[in-house]
């Protein structure tokens, strides 16, 4: 893995664990600090709520951005999308990141960060998305059954995706 | 959707499903009357009273910080200093100034966020902030600035950007040095100027000719303007204990809303948030602060709530200005927070978060667990007001198209900044001539 203190890769759980399936951004996130530990300091980990401008700090700068975030599309439950999104040109991929933004805790989410980094120019270098089918956005902690189920192939692909 | 006011027409936006901040508006008018006003918005606190019960006395700051992802500060406090208050104890000296730090970060967050990325579109005609983006990129970028500085003062104080983990019944789990906050004050001298910049370039905004005689209602403190505890005030005499609270303050169910609807005694509306602070308090604003606001032609009360975009920014530079000033004078405690056991009572806790008053009681036996909890946020304050003013903009702006009717409405709603300031961007309208 290729990464330096000028272009670091960061990984960002978006969502709120209080909100059952909105939480699954941050369970990934968790996931993959562990899996990462032994080795640590090249990638950081975070979580953020989806708020943009906390979004367009969070990924500033990076090298590599992989955004963990829960979606509503009424597809399967527990179902995993990956979403490249090219930094300079073309539009965000809207349908994808916009069911993801209704599952978001300010309804503004990913979709509105990557167009708004995108007219800054302050996306990272590469951003890719993963977005997670969920199915009870209710209030509380704890993930339903099936995407709890899913939060482990999530990290794996992460993982994957952060291998050179 | 371009007509001249038709004899009877509906406004309805309704906010896509989402998580927080479900919110919707319907507006009816016959013959130029607006015949109806109803404002839904989504109150999670409700939940979380509940979910409380039976917890532990340590566990309201945690678990109420999770209510709100922009403001979780103000749960956090307000839930202290209610859980201390019952447990007989009284946080003072740096603990105190550094809950106004952190607290000084969430306003200054909250608020930059709310004028430049939500409120600002409103005045200058365009969709949103991308395209504000486009249109006048130097000024979001200075919002972006100025909104980090927040988050880093909640970061370093709270531990972590969003819901932060370091805030305790009794103080902190850790106390920063004062060597770890001289970074914080060199963010905070170009925050000032961003602040400063913002108070500026809102003030040349348009503002829509509308203003009315508000019951305003804040916290007072005896010597500063009002953010952690004080006595709750208005314009109109009240001058009571914030243990007072339910006392004077009535909540109600109402028949279009699941959330409860709050007044002063029977039937009086009242507004809380930057502008009641403002009119309030405004001779405990920093001296920068005060300068600012009197340059941008706030003068000493004012009625318009379009005008609250730049109290706020007002406020965003009092935040900046006080928070380099704890920091200047800041010295480390002995230890990071004191000891708060547990004992058989209730207390009431009341601070200003960015969209006003937010009070907490919780009920507690001897063993500190909880018994009752009750929360009553600043949105469900503000929103008879809310309603109130949308049935006077309706009626005042009858002749717009439904695409400006609406436009206006929605610029109203966010004049209050209420938690569906982010889902007012999904509203939807249809129209219903009869």
């Amino acid at each position: 893995v290729t990464s330096t203190r000028a272009t670091p890769t960061v990984v960002i759980g978006v969502g709120n664990s209080f909100r059952r399936d909105d939480g699954v951004g941050e369970a990934v996130a968790e996931h993959v600090r562990d899996a990462l530990a032994p080795v640590g300091e090249w990638v950081q980990v975070m979580a953020r709520d989806g708020e943009p401008a906390r979004l367009i700090d969070a990924w500033d700068g990076a090298g590599l951005a992989i955004v963990v975030d829960a979606m509503r599309s009424g597809g399967r439950v527990g179902a995993v999308h990956r979403v490249e999104v090219d930094p300079l040109e073309g539009p965000p991929p809207a349908e994808l990141l916009e069911s993801a933004a209704q599952a978001s805790t300010h309804g503004a989410g990913v979709g509105e960060a990557v167009a708004l980094g995108r007219a800054l120019g302050r996306l990272p270098r590469r951003l890719v998305v993963f977005a997670v089918e969920g199915e009870d956005f209710g209030d509380g902690p704890g993930l339903s059954t099936r995407v709890e189920a899913a939060v482990a192939e999530v990290a794996a692909l992460v993982v994957a995706e952060l291998a050179p | 959707m371009t007509h001249k006011a038709p004899a009877g027409r509906t406004l309805r936006v309704e906010a896509l499903a989402r998580v927080e901040g479900e919110g919707a508006m319907h507006i009816e008018t016959r013959d130029g009357e607006v015949t109806d006003v109803q404002l839904r918005i989504y109150e999670p606190p409700r939940f979380f009273e509940a979910f409380l019960r039976g917890r532990a006395h340590t566990e309201p700051p945690d678990l109420t910080a999770r209510i709100c992802g922009i403001c979780p500060v103000a749960y956090q406090m307000s839930a202290c200093r209610a859980i201390e208050d019952a447990c007989g104890v009284m946080v003072d000296g740096p603990l105190e100034q550094l809950r106004r730090l952190i607290y000084c970060g969430e306003w200054i967050e909250s608020h930059t966020l709310h004028v430049y990325l939500l409120h600002a579109p409103d005045f200058l005609g365009v969709d949103s902030a991308i395209e504000l983006a486009e249109t006048e990129r130097a000024a979001v970028e200075r919002g972006l600035r100025l909104k980090k500085a927040g988050n880093e003062i909640v970061e370093l104080i709270g531990g972590r950007a969003i819901h932060p983990v370091n805030v305790r019944v009794g103080g902190f789990y850790r106390v920063p040095t004062r060597r770890e906050l001289a970074p914080l004050a060199e963010t905070l001298e170009r925050a000032r100027d961003d602040a400063l910049e913002t108070v500026r370039w809102v003030a040349g905004f348009d503002f829509p000719d509308y203003e009315h005689d508000y019951t305003f209602v804040s916290l007072r403190e005896p010597d500063r303007y009002p953010v952690l505890q004080g006595r709750l005030i208005s314009n109109r005499g009240l001058d009571v204990a914030e243990s007072a609270f339910l006392d004077h303050v009535v909540e109600e169910h109402v028949a279009h809303s699941t959330a409860l609807h709050a007044h002063l005694g029977r039937d009086e509306n009242y507004l809380v948030g930057p502008l009641a602070r403002y009119n309030l308090n405004a001779e405990f604003l920093t001296p920068g602060a005060a300068g600012a606001a009197l340059d941008a032609g706030l003068g000493s009360v004012c009625r318009n709530p379009y005008r609250s975009i730049v109290v706020r920014a007002v406020e965003v530079l009092h935040a900046c200005e006080t928070a380099l000033s704890i920091i200047a004078s800041y010295e480390e405690p002995d230890r990071p927070a004191v000891d708060v056991e547990p004992r058989p009572g209730i207390g009431h806790g009341c601070t200003e978060a960015p969209r006003g008053l937010l009070y907490h009681r919780y009920e507690i036996d001897e063993s500190g667990s909880i018994l009752d909890a009750c929360i009553v946020p600043p949105t469900s304050q503000n929103q008879p007001t809310i309603e109130h003013d949308l049935w006077h903009v309706v009626e005042d702006n009858i002749d717009l198209d439904d695409a400006a009717l609406t436009w206006r409405c929605e610029q109203t709603i966010r004049n209050y900044d209420p938690c569906i300031s982010c889902s007012a961007h999904f509203l939807d309208l249809t129209r219903d001539d009869r």
